[in-house]
């Protein structure tokens, strides 16, 4: 579906991208990570047409740069930092519906069901919303929409535990019908969003993996912890996961999404000292 | 078409919400209020008395301080808009380039355009009501004036805006642009000629090339149609254009000079890196 064939971008001397060949097939879901300045941005900056480069970019055979409208109608994307935008929600949401070919209703959908209220919201200028808000309305956007491909840019980084399930939902209802590239600076934010990971450093691809794709991304893992003594920062990270506590707040029990159990686990990591027992069980989804 | 106007109307609402255009629209509004205020309809200068006179100095006021306005904010919004991240986010959407950047010039042409016109018929209806006499010829030339004036910087602007990479590059250059056309109107040109350094046909070039000093001289042609106050220089004008040629003239060049400089600017945008 996509082929990078000797990509090159330099920017005034310093070659941003060195020789890039990739070929990425419809349903694969790849994690692009590396450190800052590795080219990720740069890669997908040339993957939406936004510049131009040696080498050549297909996307389903076309050119992004020169079939803009064709290309890019089938991508979703989903930058890292929410663009400034001073225009109201509703505008942003109807301008993009326009220009997508696709109906409002179901963008608003989606961000209700990732628990923005948008009808509160409509006449307020984007810039204004909260990080998470923003995040959740430019999700809603890129998934409003019959797209082919998805590229998203830290798509979880600001979102609530329990915004997060439903994203990670959104994206299982995609596996079928939609490639989607994932960019992050950590592969333990993504690892288990996908089946293929790239790793690049100095404009160049240093590793090129499958990934064991077990985590079905609508799993659910109950969760239950037994803590030596109460401790009030650790039970606020647990009350941020919806976590529930009895027994004078030692037993903590919830859920969490499968495919957020590192992320979960990076979090109990740094109270370690204080966990007495804990245990993970999948549960059908 | 449809993503033309789409980004047009977006580009319109934007500008809308700004604080620049708050500004603009207070300061051409208050220009008419306050030469109301200060009975300009009343005075007698030149022979002018009511809205004429309000007209002339109007427009006068209005080539000081439209061409600097719209090169400063037009800049600053693209470049600005580039530089955050806007334009990475909102040209990952399926809006073809012409749309875009076509689509932004419309927007923008009708935010500029309309608070000086509407500043402008203002004051002729107030006219009206009042029983002041309606220079009807007047104020249709100078509207369009007013349109080509805004059209020929607009362009220019754009032309800056796709050619910096930066805003406070972007800024620095329009506001040298701005000053280079103001070093160049007819006094300075006059001092030069005075002290022999340039021949006069280059002189009256310049200043025909002149947006700035285009825009002057065709508002001074409709109070004095022999460019009288112009010196030797009016029968160079004349000759070449004769009074009503040289009032084609300048609304024909500047419009070209914008749209020729907004296309250059749209080649640059296509041909160059988005974000």
């Amino acid at each position: 579906m996509i082929q990078f064939s000797q990509l090159a971008k330099t920017f005034r001397r310093v070659r941003v991208l060195d020789g890039i060949d990739l070929d990425i097939g419809l349903g694969e879901r790849v994690a692009l990570i590396g450190s800052n300045g590795a080219g990720k941005t740069t890669l997908i900056r040339c993957l939406l047409g936004e510049y131009t480069h040696d080498g050549t970019v297909l996307i389903g055979g076309l050119d992004p740069r020169s079939n803009r409208t064709a290309v890019l109608g089938n991508i979703g994307f989903v930058p890292q930092l929410p663009p400034p935008l001073k225009m109201p929600v509703g505008q942003l949401i109807d301008f993009s519906a326009s220009l997508c070919g696709t109906d409002p209703a179901r963008i608003h959908g989606i961000a209700r069901r990732l628990g923005l209220d948008v009808d509160a919201i409509l006449t307020r200028q984007f810039v204004r919303l909260s990080g998470g808000m923003k995040q959740k309305l430019l999700i809603a956007i890129a998934l409003g929409r019959e797209a082919k491909l998805l590229i998203m840019d830290e798509p979880a980084a600001n979102l609530d535990p329990e915004a997060r399930k439903i994203f990670f939902d959104l994206l299982a209802e995609r596996l079928e019908d939609a490639t989607m590239i994932i960019s992050s600076h950590r592969l333990d934010e993504v690892s288990a969003l996908v089946n293929r990971v790239i790793e690049m450093d100095m404009g160049k691809i240093v590793l090129d993996d499958k990934v064991a794709d077990d985590v079905a991304l609508t799993a659910r893992l109950a969760c239950r912890i037994f803590l030596k003594r109460f401790e009030p920062a650790f039970a606020k990270a647990l009350d941020g996961w919806n976590f529930t506590s009895r027994d004078a707040d030692r037993v903590w029990e919830g859920e969490i999404a499968g495919p957020d159990r590192l992320r979960f686990l990076g979090i109990v990591s740094r109270y370690t000292a204080l966990v007495g027992d804990l245990s993970l069980s999948e549960r059908a989804a | 078409m449809k993503q033309l106007w789409l980004t047009a109307k977006l580009d319109i609402v934007e500008s809308l919400r700004a604080r620049w255009f708050q500004i603009y629209t207070l300061v051409f509004g208050g220009i008419v209020a306050l030469l109301f205020v200060f009975g300009l309809t009343e005075s007698r200068v030149l022979g002018f008395i009511g809205l004429s006179r309000l007209l002339v100095t109007y427009i006068q006021l209005t080539m000081a301080i439209l061409p600097i306005f719209v090169l400063i904010t037009t800049v600053r919004s693209v470049a600005g808009d580039r530089e955050a991240g806007v334009f990475e986010y909102l040209l990952s959407l399926p809006v073809s380039l012409a749309a875009w950047f076509w689509g932004k010039i419309v927007g923008r042409y009708i935010v500029i355009f309309t608070p000086v016109f509407l500043a402008m018929l203002g004051a002729t209806l107030w006219a009206t009501i009042q029983d002041i006499e309606v220079p009807w010829g007047m104020f249709g030339y100078y509207t369009a004036l007013l349109a080509v004036m805004a059209m020929c910087f607009l362009g220019i602007g754009m032309l800056i805006s796709a050619i910096a990479r930066s805003t406070d590059m972007a800024q620095g250059a329009a506001f040298m642009v701005w000053l280079a056309l103001l070093l160049f109107l007819d006094l300075i040109l006059l001092g030069v000629m005075i002290q022999g350094k340039v021949a006069p046909e280059v002189a009256i070039t310049l200043a025909l090339a002149n947006p700035l000093q285009v825009f002057r001289t065709a508002a001074l042609a409709l109070f004095d149609p022999q460019l009288i106050v112009l010196g030797p220089s009016a029968f160079v004008i004349l000759d070449l254009f004769g009074a009503t040629g040289y009032k084609v003239f300048a609304l024909v060049y500047p419009a070209v000079l914008g749209v020729v400089s907004a296309t250059i600017g749209y080649v640059l945008f296509r041909r160059g890196d988005l974000p």
